[in-house]
C-alpha cells in the first residue's frame, strides 16, 4: 500500500521542485488532406486538426487535475507541410496560406503550439520544399503559434549545403520581419540534422511520414527534481551520483508514462513515445545548468562541463528507459540558453561561450538552442554555424539542431526578452572571421563513412 | 477498485479530521485507511479512500475539498492513487 512518505515525496516534487509534464503532443497526419486545389486543401487541413484534437486540451487538463501534476503544454505536430502542400502550392505565398490555416486551427482547439511547418531536405530540395523554406519568414511573421523546422542533413545522406545556405538567409529575414517583436520568429524555427519523426518538443516537432494517422507523444521534464536529489549526495563518488540521477529519472519518466497512457485511452489515440528530456524553464530551480553546478562545477561552461553533461544525459536515459515501454523523440538534456536561468548567468559571467556550447552539444541533445547573436551577423556566418552543428550530428549519428536568434539592432552585451517559457537571453559574441567562400560553394557534403570509427 | 489519495497538510487545529470526514461521508466517499502525524505543530494526514460511489465528479470533489481546506487553514489535495503507484512501484 502507498505510504505517507511516498505521497509527500511526490507532492514535494510538484510544489517545490517544479516537477511537471512538459507537453502532451498529438501527432496528426495530414497526408489524407492532400489536394491540388489550395482552398480545398486548407479546408481539409482545418477540419482534420479541429476534429482530431478537439478534446486534447480538455483531456490534458482533466488528467492533470486527477493526478495532481501540472501538464504545462498541449501541442500538435503535423506532417511536414512541404509534402502536404506540394501539389497545391506553386509559390511561397501559397504556403503562407497553409501556415495561417494551421494557426487558426491551433487557436480553435486551444493548443500552445503547432509544429510541422517543415521540409525534410537532407539530400535535395523539390521545388515545393524550396518554396516552403522561402515562405518561412513570412509564415512565422504572420502567425502566432506555428513552429517551423527544416532537416538539412543526416548520417545516411550527408549535408545539403544549398539548403544550409538558404536557411542562413531565411533566419536573418525572419529576424528582420519580426524585429518589432524581439525577433521572436527565429525562436519558432529550428534547423536539424537527423531530425526524429516523433519529437514532441517545440519548435522542432513534426509528425513524420512513418507514423500512424494520429498519435500521442509525451515530453517529460524535471531538472529541479534531479538537482534537489543531487543536493542530498554532495561529496559522494560518481557511483552514488549516477545511481541518484537514474532513480530520479525513473520516477519522473513514470509520470510521463502514466499521463501518456491515460491520454491515449481517453482520446482513443495510440500512444507513441515518451521523450526523456530534461527540459529547463526560466524559473529558478528548473535549470539544467544548476544540475551541472550541483555535480561540482562552479558555473556551466567550466572545464569538466562536457563530461558532467555526458554523464547526466546518459544516466537520465538509463533511468528513464526502464520506466517507459516506448522511448523516442530527442531524449536527452536540453541546454537552451534563454530558457535556463543557470545558463543565462553562466553567459553573463563569461563562463559559457558559443564554442563551449557547441562542444556540449556533442554529448547531449539537442544543439545550439535559443542563442541570441548580434543582429549584424551575416547570413553566411549563420549558415556556417548550422553546418558545424549539423556535421557533429552527421558524424556522431545523433540529432543536432540550431535555433539561433539574430537580434536586429542589438549587439553583444545587450539582452533580448522573449517572455514566457522562451525566457530572455544575453546576446553572445560570434567568431568574426568569414566562412563566405565555404558556404557559397554550393552542393552537398557527402555522407560519412560508417566504418573505421575513431 | 480505483482508490484515491487525500492529503491534508497545515497548522494543527481542533477538528480537522472531523470536518474532512464529515464532508466525505456526506458525499458517499468511503475511507479505507488513515495515517496521521504531527511534526512541530504541523498536521500531516494521508487518507486512502474509495470515491467510486460518489455522485459528484472527481473535479468537483477535489475543488470542494480544496475550498474546505481554506476554511480550516490547511491544504487539502485529492489525487488518483495511480500517480503514486506509477512513481513508487515497479
Amino acid at each position: 500500500m502507498i505510504n505517507v512518505f511516498e505521497v509527500n515525496e511526490t507532492n514535494n516534487m510538484v510544489e517545490h521542485e517544479n516537477l511537471d509534464v512538459r507537453t502532451i503532443t498529438m501527432g496528426i497526419s495530414l497526408l489524407d488532406c492532400i489536394d491540388s486545389d489550395l482552398d480545398r486543401l486548407n479546408e481539409k487541413i482545418y477540419n482534420k486538426i479541429t476534429t482530431k484534437a478537439e478534446k486534447l486540451v480538455e483531456t490534458g487538463d482533466e488528467i492533470s487535475r486527477e493526478i495532481g501534476i501540472p501538464i504545462v503544454n498541449k501541442r500538435i505536430s503535423v506532417t511536414p507541410i512541404a509534402l502536404v502542400g506540394g501539389a497545391a502550392c506553386k509559390t511561397p505565398e501559397d504556403f503562407v496560406t497553409i501556415a495561417q490555416t494551421l494557426d487558426r486551427a491551433a487557436k480553435k482547439v486551444g493548443v500552445n503550439f503547432l509544429g510541422g511547418y517543415s521540409a525534410l531536405v537532407s539530400k535535395g530540395m523539390t521545388p515545393a520544399e524550396e518554396n516552403l523554406i522561402k515562405s518561412i519568414p513570412q509564415a512565422l511573421a504572420c502567425t502566432d503559434v506555428v513552429c517551423s523546422s527544416v532537416n538539412v542533413g543526416s548520417t545516411k545522406t550527408g549535408l545539403n549545403m544549398d539548403a544550409i545556405k538558404l536557411l542562413g538567409e531565411k533566419i536573418l529575414e525572419t529576424a528582420e520581419l519580426t524585429k518589432d517583436n524581439d525577433c521572436l520568429g527565429c525562436a519558432k524555427l529550428v534547423v536539424f540534422c537527423n531530425a526524429p519523426d516523433d519529437n514532441p518538443f517545440m519548435a522542432g516537432a513534426f509528425h513524420g511520414v512513418t507514423e500512424a494517422d494520429v498519435i500521442i507523444n509525451v515530453g517529460v521534464s524535471g531538472p529541479g527534481v534531479v538537482k534537489n536529489a543531487l543536493s542530498k549526495v554532495r561529496g559522494e563518488n560518481f557511483e552514488v551520483l549516477c545511481e541518484t540521477i537514474k532513480k530520479t529519472a525513473f520516477k519522473v519518466t513514470r509520470v510521463g508514462q502514466l499521463v501518456a497512457q491515460k491520454a491515449s485511452k481517453r482520446l482513443g489515440v495510440p500512444f507513441g513515445i515518451i521523450d526523456l528530456s530534461l527540459a529547463p524553464t526560466p524559473a529558478v530551480g528548473d535549470s539544467v545548468a544548476e544540475i551541472l553546478e550541483e555535480i561540482g562545477l562552479e558555473r556551466a561552461g567550466a572545464p569538466g562541463t562536457t563530461a558532467a553533461l555526458a554523464l547526466l544525459n546518459d544516466q537520465v536515459k538509463k533511468g528513464g528507459v526502464m520506466a517507459s515501454s516506448y522511448v523516442g523523440g530527442l531524449s536527452g538534456a536540453f541546454i537552451p540558453v534563454s530558457e535556463d536561468q543557470g545558463m543565462i548567468d553562466a553567459v553573463n559571467e563569461g563562463a559559457l561561450t558559443l564554442e563551449k556550447l557547441e562542444a556540449m552539444t556533442c554529448v547531449c541533445s539537442v544543439g545550439l538552442d535559443m542563442i541570441a547573436i548580434p543582429g549584424d551577423t551575416s547570413a553566411t556566418t549563420i549558415s556556417g554555424i548550422i553546418a558545424d552543428e549539423s556535421a557533429i550530428g552527421m558524424i556522431n549519428q545523433k540529432t543536432t539542431a540550431v535555433r539561433v536568434i539574430p537580434v536586429i539592432g542589438k549587439g553583444v552585451g545587450e539582452t533580448v526578452e522573449f517572455g514566457g517559457l522562451l525566457g530572455y537571453a544575453p546576446i553572445m559574441p560570434v567568431n568574426k572571421f568569414s566562412c563566405e567562400a565555404f558556404v557559397n560553394r554550393g552542393g552537398r557534403i557527402p555522407a560519412p563513412i560508417h566504418s573505421f570509427k575513431n | 477498485m480505483k482508490k484515491t489519495i487525500i492529503t491534508v497538510v497545515g497548522k494543527d487545529t481542533v477538528g480537522i479530521i472531523a470536518k474532512v470526514c464529515t464532508y466525505l461521508a456526506e458525499n458517499k466517499v468511503n475511507i479505507l485507511d488513515i495515517t496521521q502525524t504531527i511534526v512541530q505543530d504541523y498536521f500531516n494526514m494521508m487518507m486512502i479512500v474509495d470515491a467510486n460511489e460518489a455522485e459528484k465528479k472527481f473535479d468537483q470533489l477535489a475543488d470542494e475539498l480544496e475550498e474546505l481546506g481554506k476554511t480550516i487553514g490547511v491544504q487539502i489535495k485529492m489525487q488518483s492513487e495511480d500517480i503514486f503507484k506509477a512513481m513508487h512501484r515497479i
